[in-house]
């Protein structure tokens, strides 16, 4: 059909493609002379320090596959071992503080990756002249998520450093669960066909920490929404068993970030039917307001699930039947074309193309 | 959300493309420009372009106040930033923009204070605040923030807060849109006028486009319905013959403009002789700088900036791609030493540039053309 000369531009133009989809299927490397904060934003740039530094130096079998938690086999059995640090400012904010954050963070790494979450570990750092006050009130919030949850804290340890050498406090937690035995969970599993849940509205907690900054002038009573995600996590077990194949925390760069680092990992396609995506109103319009999207903000008690299409039904009913998830839904579904891609079906009725975060949105956030 | 949903019924979309789709002539192709960064937001973020018949393409125009700042006014902001006791303030996106040396970004990790501020009265309120230190804003923009670092400007100079200062790359939208125009290759059949500029200088200064170079101009918001019916009244301009400046956003921008706003920029700036852009060159009259009233603001006249300009590499071909000339990929360097991580021409360096879209997107862009 088309003239010669046509020809040699689509064959031109193919080879541009072909150098771009080369350059992009290559494991990144870390070139950058320092780190700056686009490293910790959770995008391109921590991508690359991630597995162009970290993952080639480390590199085990379990490391390798970058989920929310690691493995390993202890006489036999199972365990999900997980680690996080929190660096949140401000320290308290509406609906939570780090206290809270810290077991429900590490809680939630164990529990999408199909682990009943047993114990944690709690390292203090805290800033010379942090008011003693402030940390009890962390110290009883931590317990008190941990009650929640229902795991124990089994070991910690303290560090102070100079004013000036923190800020106020920073958490890391460790913790560790028995692989649920209904749980055959991996980003390999995923099927086209499959559907992809979200638990609840999503964007509030990065929201929340935004406004709580009072940098921008806005008022809104936009909570974060930082909580356990074992019960969600048990219900859908139970609900779909070995059809649940996948499931993800979707913290810093929100469910964009999840569906792309999937999408990654196992060469399929999404696609995202915006108009599905549940969204609290005040959120919806803070994000209008700032020119964010909602699906890049940062949730703490939020998880992307990945269901067989026969079995969706039932694992949403499920969802919605833990406190908490009533607004759980269906978003989209796991495609074969463009692999690699995450297509937004936008309401309007346009497609878009729903990339990784290259910026920093909002540093500090977790 | 009321009087924002309304315009992005997908009802009314599909109706509208509809019309387009009965007004393009077939065989003949349409290429229109978007000038405005926002519109490009907006095309990219509701998929706008996927309601267009496959005839009309619509081209990424100059107005991403962002990309179009040259390395050299960069590494002149890093030089002050790393200047002692001194704050830096800057839009967000500022910080990612490289120049010869590096990002903001990267000099806040080299210990420069560099702070992102949502507006420039947030950049006073620092120096208010810190009256030990010094407070620079780096001022970016078309004539949609000037009017804003205008008035932070003279509320500075009547509170008298002498910590205060202002490092001006505000642009102009009128001289590139000329330049662009006046280049003997161009290829575009009509332009879709910036709405957020126009709210301030209105729809009058963009007549010199139909009657100088014979092209239709519709000034549009900024929802996908107002883009597409921005498109359908270029489109109908072209079918009838007709030329002439169209304005679809009258709900917020009046003919004259803001007459407020261009008196206070007035009143604080003036027209810098010349400017450079990034990917366009030298352009005169196209920048503003601080008023003689105002010199005791004006940050490059109170820190000693370097001031070298940096030429943009002799490879890159940004401006041709704005123009319509060459698609992104028949840049000699797209794609190998010019990519999104490590950007040389200002269409790379924004995610909404049209070098970024295409290297990001392109593949699936084409894989939907075949569909």
């Amino acid at each position: 059909m088309s003239a010669p000369e046509n020809t040699a531009v689509t064959g031109r133009e193919q080879r541009i493609l072909d150098i771009i989809e080369t350059a992009r299927g290559k494991r990144p490397r870390f070139k950058d002379t320092q780190i700056t904060m686009a490293h910790g934003a959770g995008g391109k740039a921590t991508q690359t320090l991630i597995e162009g530094l970290l993952v080639p130096a480390l590199a085990g079998e379990s490391l390798e596959q970058l989920g929310d938690a690691g493995t390993v086999t202890v006489a036999g059995t199972d365990i999900a071992l997980t680690t996080d640090s929190f660096v949140v400012k401000p320290i308290r904010f509406p609906g939570g503080s780090i206290g809270e954050l810290a077991v429900n963070g590490t809680v939630n790494d164990l529990a999408v990756s199909g682990a009943r979450p047993q114990a944690l570990s709690l390292s203090l750092i805290l800033e010379e002249g942090l008011a003693a006050e402030d940390l009890r009130a962390e110290v009883e919030a931590v317990a008190a998520a941990a009650r929640a949850a229902e795991v124990e804290i089994v070991t910690g340890d303290t560090k102070v450093v100079e004013r000036g050498h923190a800020d106020q406090m920073y958490i890391c937690t460790t913790g560790v669960g028995r692989i649920d035995s209904r749980a055959a969970l991996s980003p390999r599993a995923l099927r086209p066909g499959d559907r992809v849940l979200v638990s609840g509205a999503v964007g509030a907690h990065g929201t929340a920490i935004m406004l709580a900054r009072g940098e921008l002038g806005l008022d809104a009573e936009i909570e974060s929404d930082t909580c356990s995600l074992w019960q969600a996590v048990d219900a859908l077990l139970d609900a779909a068993g070995p059809s649940l194949h996948c499931m993800r925390d979707a913290t810093r760069g929100g469910v964009a970030s999840v569906l792309n680092e999937l999408v990654r990992a196992s060469g399929v396609a999404m696609v995202v039917n915006e108009a599905a995506v549940p969204v609290d109103p005040a959120v919806a319009g803070a994000s209008e307001l700032l020119g964010i999207d909602p699906l890049y903000v940062a949730n703490e008690g939020k998880l992307v699930a990945f269901v067989a299409p026969d079995s969706a039904d039932e694992a949403l009913a499920a969802l919605r039947s833990v406190a908490g998830c009533e607004r759980a839904a269906e978003i989209g579904e796991v495609k074969t074309e463009p692999p690699g891609m995450v297509l937004v079906e936008t309401a309007f009725g346009g497609r878009r193309v729903m990339d990784q975060l290259v910026g920093d949105p909002l540093p500090r956030i977790c | 959300m009321r009087y924002v949903d309304e315009f992005r019924d997908a009802d009314l979309g599909r109706a509208l493309a509809g019309e387009i789709l009965a007004t393009v002539e077939s065989g003949r192709h349409y290429k229109v420009m978007e000038v405005c960064g926002g519109h490009t937001h907006s095309i990219y973020k509701y998929g706008v372009d996927d309601l267009l018949p496959e005839n009309v393409e619509l081209v990424h125009g100059p107005g991403c106040p962002v990309c179009v700042i040259p390395m050299g006014r960069v590494d002149d902001g890093i030089a002050i930033a790393h200047e002692p006791g001194v704050i830096f303030t800057c839009f967000g996106d500022m910080m990612r923009v490289p120049g010869s040396e590096g990002t903001l970004m990267e000099a806040k990790a080299r210990g420069a204070d560099i702070r992102m501020v949502y507006s420039p009265l947030d950049a006073l309120r620092l120096a208010k605040e810190n009256p030990d230190r010094e407070v620079v804003f780096f001022a970016i923009g078309f004539e949609t923030t000037a009017p804003s670092t205008a008035l932070t400007l003279r509320r500075a100079k009547a509170e008298g807060v002498s910590n205060f200062s202002c490092v001006c790359n505000h642009v102009t939208i009128v001289p590139p849109l000329r330049a662009l125009l006046e280049s003997p290759d161009l290829r575009l059949d009509g332009f879709i006028g910036p709405g957020h500029v126009s709210t301030v200088v209105g729809a009058r200064p963009f007549q010199f486009i139909p009657a100088d170079h014979g092209k239709p101009v519709v000034v549009a918001g900024f929802e996908p319905l107002d883009i597409l019916q921005a498109i359908h009244m270029i489109l109908l301009q072209l079918r009838d013959g007709r030329c002439e400046v169209e304005n679809q956003y009258k709900r917020v921008v009046p003919w004259e403009g803001n007459l407020k706003a261009l008196e206070v920029m007035s009143e604080v700036f003036e027209l810098r002789p010349h400017f450079e852009w990034r990917g366009l060159g030298f352009i005169s009259q196209s920048a503003l700088r601080l008023s003689d009233d105002y010199a005791d603001l004006d940050a490059e006249q109170r820190f000693s900036a370097p001031g070298v300009r940096v030429a943009d590499p002799k490879a890159c071909q940004c401006g041709e791609v704005l123009k319509g000339v060459i698609k992104p990929w028949e840049c000699k360097v797209f794609g190998t030493a010019c990519t999104p991580e490590h950007a040389i021409g200002t269409c790379m360096v924004s995610p909404e540039g049209a070098c970024a879209a295409y290297y990001n997107y392109g593949r699936f862009a084409r894989e939907r053309a075949v569909v």
